[in-house]
């Protein structure tokens, strides 16, 4: 049971490469965080300070009110997953579990005891004397999850842990992490690239781009109401459709397209119109129009691509949108749909600085 | 069809023809060892196996005067033992310790250092063999078995071998074995030793057939009969032959080369797996 | 190095002291002997020396001798390094290639690793013995007035040959692994792209083992400089007239045999100079080249 906090910390490695540029966070017991950004964002690099195994180039981070930047990483009382588990081959699971007990000196029984409790929490008792080549992917992910429960400490900290298993095991241990975590009540950091295990697993995710967070909050809080055009678009998926728009104090223009309602937004600014797939809707007094070129059946929904008519091109932004419907709509390729949004529901972003306008 | 039968036929042939190019001359020394002298010089080699292969054996082996002057076959067995395993021990020891260091630890020497073992790999014995000579000289350890293996183990060879597959071993796992609490002194002993012991064996038995056949070394460190190698013993003989004499004792320098052959070959074949491994690892 | 490190004060120099104490005497004590020494010329008798700055080195280098030695490694070694990479090739791909047997042939090609080179020598010099030697005898028949210790170009073909021989298997063991390292996907792929097994060779197998061929490049030649010399001290011991030798045994030779140690260390370093020259060659320019 611990409190985390990061105080305004910083990474520049050697080569003067900023990996995280002053981060502040305040994390609750029991708390379940999730970092969560494209590959190179830094968030791993802030996991990894949390555990000792990264330097701290400047800041504080405390556990439990205690600053913990020069303790050692046996000494921080804090487990961790690893993305490929990291186990020790030559040992059994038995021996893999015990192995960071054994090194704190507790009593033979103890470790025992401890080891038997975890590994039946986790099904992984029938294993506990095989070595880890013996294993399935999805029983070595276990293997390590047991070894981080053994220590019970007082932080979690989990590294991309499901990103080298398949589809079907993925989702499964994820419901299984989360229960336990609930169950335990550990304070956890998880760190991933993948949105939807973010927004599953999350109490509070931190949306990380650029050594920076750009958003924390509830994942729910985050996708209805995003601060930033990249948070925007990293969550939700299908992705958030983006149109290129400018403001002329009264509609907004996009090429030949043209959306009214709108005020209090710079004029003679590159902005960007963003509406989610599943807040369009087929009909035919919308706002827009599109020529249908893909559906894609997902079972209890359809998504619908296709190109956006009319609209202006601009760099880096495809004219391509995407709307999510039932499984009984399904519009003949090539067909032309006219779609609506509700204005409350579109957000409008600044494209230079990629901030929230309405 | 008859193409392809063609080409697995030509593919044979050329594996013979590689297989005895490769054993031939090995399997006639063997053969015309086991013959008397008298036989080898009035006939030349032999293909086949002769009826003295004990005598000929025996003498090499336990009969004084039956090779060298004194020293007997079997005492050369021996000292070849001795600076092949002791080379392969004392190198695994010490190159395994040096590995460690340089992969595993961030100090401040650590570029110097590394630098100037990778020197070793440059510039071999034989370059600086005469100082070498007068520096062991000078500190007494002639005909010595320190004076003749530690000076051997300057050479890196082993060390990079380590650093190799050290560097092959995921990172994640002294990240996790930190987290556990492991000292380096534990993470050496409980984690990298038994990861590496198929790399120690493999190395063990390459660094026992480098030391079994050194040659130019010995030849200048050992002065005294007793404390031959049979490689050593090899260069003798030959030079007892180009001498002349009565009748040359062909049968026995072709003993004395398959004894010197044979331990370090039985090894190879023997442990081939992981021979090959280690020797293969080297490369990347 | 790995990304993350332990740090620590004493330990990591308690584990590097063995290897550094030991290359601290037995290697960089004596190589700065050898250069020291290669700046003193000695009188007869060794009873005193003095300085006389680089006069071994041009006297070494001004030696006819030594650039016949220079010559013959230079030859020696392409020759060398060319023939055996060549046979344990083609031996490598065939053993490759065929089904039956390949464990055997595996095993029969490689062994010969672990025969010391003196040893192959001394086992070639009786091969060509001329009273014994039944090759000796053999090249006589067949017209070829074979004499290794008279003629320098048969003194060459035998240390060459035996040379190759006892160089085979290692690189045999190399480009053997090297090929089972190819991918399964890439060969099966190549099947289908290029129906010519000789032309799917060059294009596609030769080029991956690329990266194996410099490796043993580099191996070959460190060989032919240092490790013949058993191979040459068994066979001819540099004869006839010197012909046979090679940098590393005329230093042996002159510093030994001749008591030269002025000039035999000059030829050290001159050596040393070579091997690193060699070697920076060898990463700057080569194996720029084959790693993809």
């Amino acid at each position: 049971m611990a409190t985390v906090k990061l105080k305004n910390i910083k990474k520049t490695y050697p080569n003067g490469a900023v990996a995280v540029q002053g981060v502040d966070m305040a994390i609750e017991d029991g708390e379940f965080i999730v970092f969560v950004g494209p590959s190179g964002c830094g968030k791993s690099t802030m996991l990894r300070m949390v555990a000792g195994l990264e330097n701290i180039t400047d800041g504080e981070i405390e556990i439990d009110d205690r600053v913990i930047n020069k303790v050692s990483p046996a000494d921080r009382d804090v487990a961790m997953v690893f993305q490929n588990y990291a186990l020790y081959p030559h040992m059994t699971v038995r021996g893999n579990m015990a192995y960071g007990l054994k090194n704190r000196g507790l009593p033979k029984a103890e470790i025992n005891q401890k080891v038997t409790d975890a590994a039946k929490m986790l099904r992984i008792h029938d294993f506990l004397d095989r070595q880890p080549n013996q294993l399935s992917g999805g029983q070595r992910q276990r293997v390590a999850m047991g070894r981080a429960i053994v220590r019970d400490p007082k932080v979690f900290l989990f590294d991309e842990p499901l990103s080298n298993l398949d589809a079907k095991l993925r989702v499964q241990m994820r419901i299984e992490i989360k229960r336990l975590q609930r169950k335990m009540g550990v304070t956890s950091i998880y760190v991933t690239h993948d949105q939807t295990e973010a927004m599953t697993l999350a109490d509070r995710l931190a949306v990380i781009n650029d050594g920076r967070i750009e958003q924390m909050g509830a994942p729910i809080e985050l996708y209805n109401n995003p601060a930033t055009l990249f948070v925007a678009s990293f969550i939700g998926a299908p992705q958030i459709n983006l149109i290129p728009v400018q403001f002329d104090g009264k509609n907004l223009n996009s090429g030949d397209l043209q959306f009214s309602g709108f005020k209090d937004l710079p004029e003679n600014t590159d902005l960007i119109l963003g509406i989610r797939p599943d807040v369009l809707e087929p009909n035919n007094d919308g706002q827009l129009e599109m020529q249908v070129d893909l559906v894609e059946q997902h079972g209890a929904e359809n998504l619908v691509y296709g190109a956006l008519n009319g609209a202006s091109t601009t760099d880096g932004y495809i004219t391509e949108i995407c709307f999510k419907t039932n499984q009984n709509t399904q519009p003949a390729i090539d067909s032309i749909l006219r779609l609506h949004f509700d204005q409350s529901h579109a957000m409008v972003f600044n494209k230079e600085t990629g901030e929230r306008l309405i | 069809m008859s193409n392809i039968n063609w080409r697995i036929i030509l593919n044979h042939t050329i594996l013979l023809i590689g297989v005895i190019f490769m054993s031939l001359p090995v399997w006639v020394a063997f053969s015309t060892s086991t013959h008397s002298a008298e036989t080898i010089l009035r006939e030349g080699l032999q293909f086949w196996p002769g009826t003295n292969f004990i005598g000929t054996y025996r003498e090499v082996l336990f009969e004084q005067g039956g090779v060298m002057k004194s020293v007997l076959g079997i005492t050369m067995l021996k000292n070849s033992m001795i600076l092949g395993i002791g080379f392969a021990i004392g190198k695994v020891i010490v190159s395994m310790l040096a590995a460690y260091a340089i992969v595993y630890f961030r100090f401040r020497l650590a570029t110097p250092l590394f630098w100037i073992i990778f020197l070793t790999l440059l510039l071999p014995l034989e370059v600086r063999i005469i100082p070498s000579y007068e520096v062991v000289a000078g500190l007494g350890l002639l005909d010595t078995n320190f004076g003749l293996i530690v000076p051997l183990i300057a050479s890196a060879t082993g060390t990079f071998y380590f650093r190799q597959f050290f560097k092959s071993i995921p990172e994640e796992l002294l990240e996790a074995a930190r987290l556990d609490g492991a000292t380096p002194w534990r993470f050496f002993v409980d984690i990298l030793i038994p990861l590496s012991k198929t790399m120690i064996a493999a190395i063990l038995i390459i660094m026992f057939v480098v030391g079994w056949n050194q040659y130019l070394w010995p030849l200048i460190m050992t002065t005294k009969e007793e404390n031959y190698t049979l490689v050593i013993g090899i260069k003798q003989i030959y030079q007892i032959l180009s001498e002349g004499g009565e009748l040359p004792q062909y049968q026995k320098a072709f003993a004395l080369t398959i004894l010197a052959t044979l331990p370090p070959v039985l090894v190879v074949l023997f442990f081939q797996n992981w021979f090959v491994k280690g020797l293969v690892e080297s490369e990347k | 190095m790995k990304r993350v490190q332990f740090e620590h004060s004493t330990i990591p120099y308690l584990f590097i002291a063995p290897q550094i104490i030991i290359i601290a005497i037995f290697f960089l004590w004596p190589a700065a002997q050898a250069v020291h020494q290669s700046f003193l010329l000695e009188d007869a008798f060794g009873l005193s020396s003095q300085f006389v700055w680089f006069k071994n080195y041009f006297d070494t280098i001004g030696d006819a001798s030594w650039r016949q030695a220079a010559w013959f490694t230079t030859v020696f070694s392409v020759l060398v390094t060319f023939l055996s990479l060549g046979i344990a090739l083609l031996l490598a791909v065939k053993a490759n290639e065929v089904i039956r047997g390949a464990r055997t042939y595996r095993t029969t090609l490689m062994w010969a690793y672990a025969i010391a080179p003196p040893v192959a020598g001394l086992m070639g010099n009786l091969m060509f013995h001329p009273l014994i030697g039944d090759l000796y005898k053999f090249l006589n028949t067949i017209g070829w007035d074979f004499n290794h210790k008279l003629d320098s170009f048969d003194a060459g073909f035998v240390v060459v040959l035996i040379a190759v021989w006892k160089q085979v298997s290692v690189n045999f063991i190399f480009f053997l692994s090297g090929l089972q390292g190819i991918s399964k996907a890439v060969n099966e792929a190549a099947m289908m792209d290029c129906k010519s097994p000789t032309r799917r060779f060059w294009t596609i197998t030769f080029p991956l083992l690329a990266p194996t061929t410099f490796f043993l490049m580099v191996i070959n030649i460190t060989y032919a400089f240092f490790e013949t010399f058993g191979i040459i001290d068994t066979t001819t011991g540099g004869a006839p007239g010197g012909s046979t030798n090679t940098l590393v045994y005329k230093v042996f030779q002159d510093g030994f045999r001749g008591a030269d140690l002025g000039g035999s260390s000059a030829q050290s370093v001159v050596l040393m100079l070579i091997v690193l020259a060699l070697t920076v060659i060898q990463f700057r320019f080569i194996e720029r080249k084959v790693h993809y």
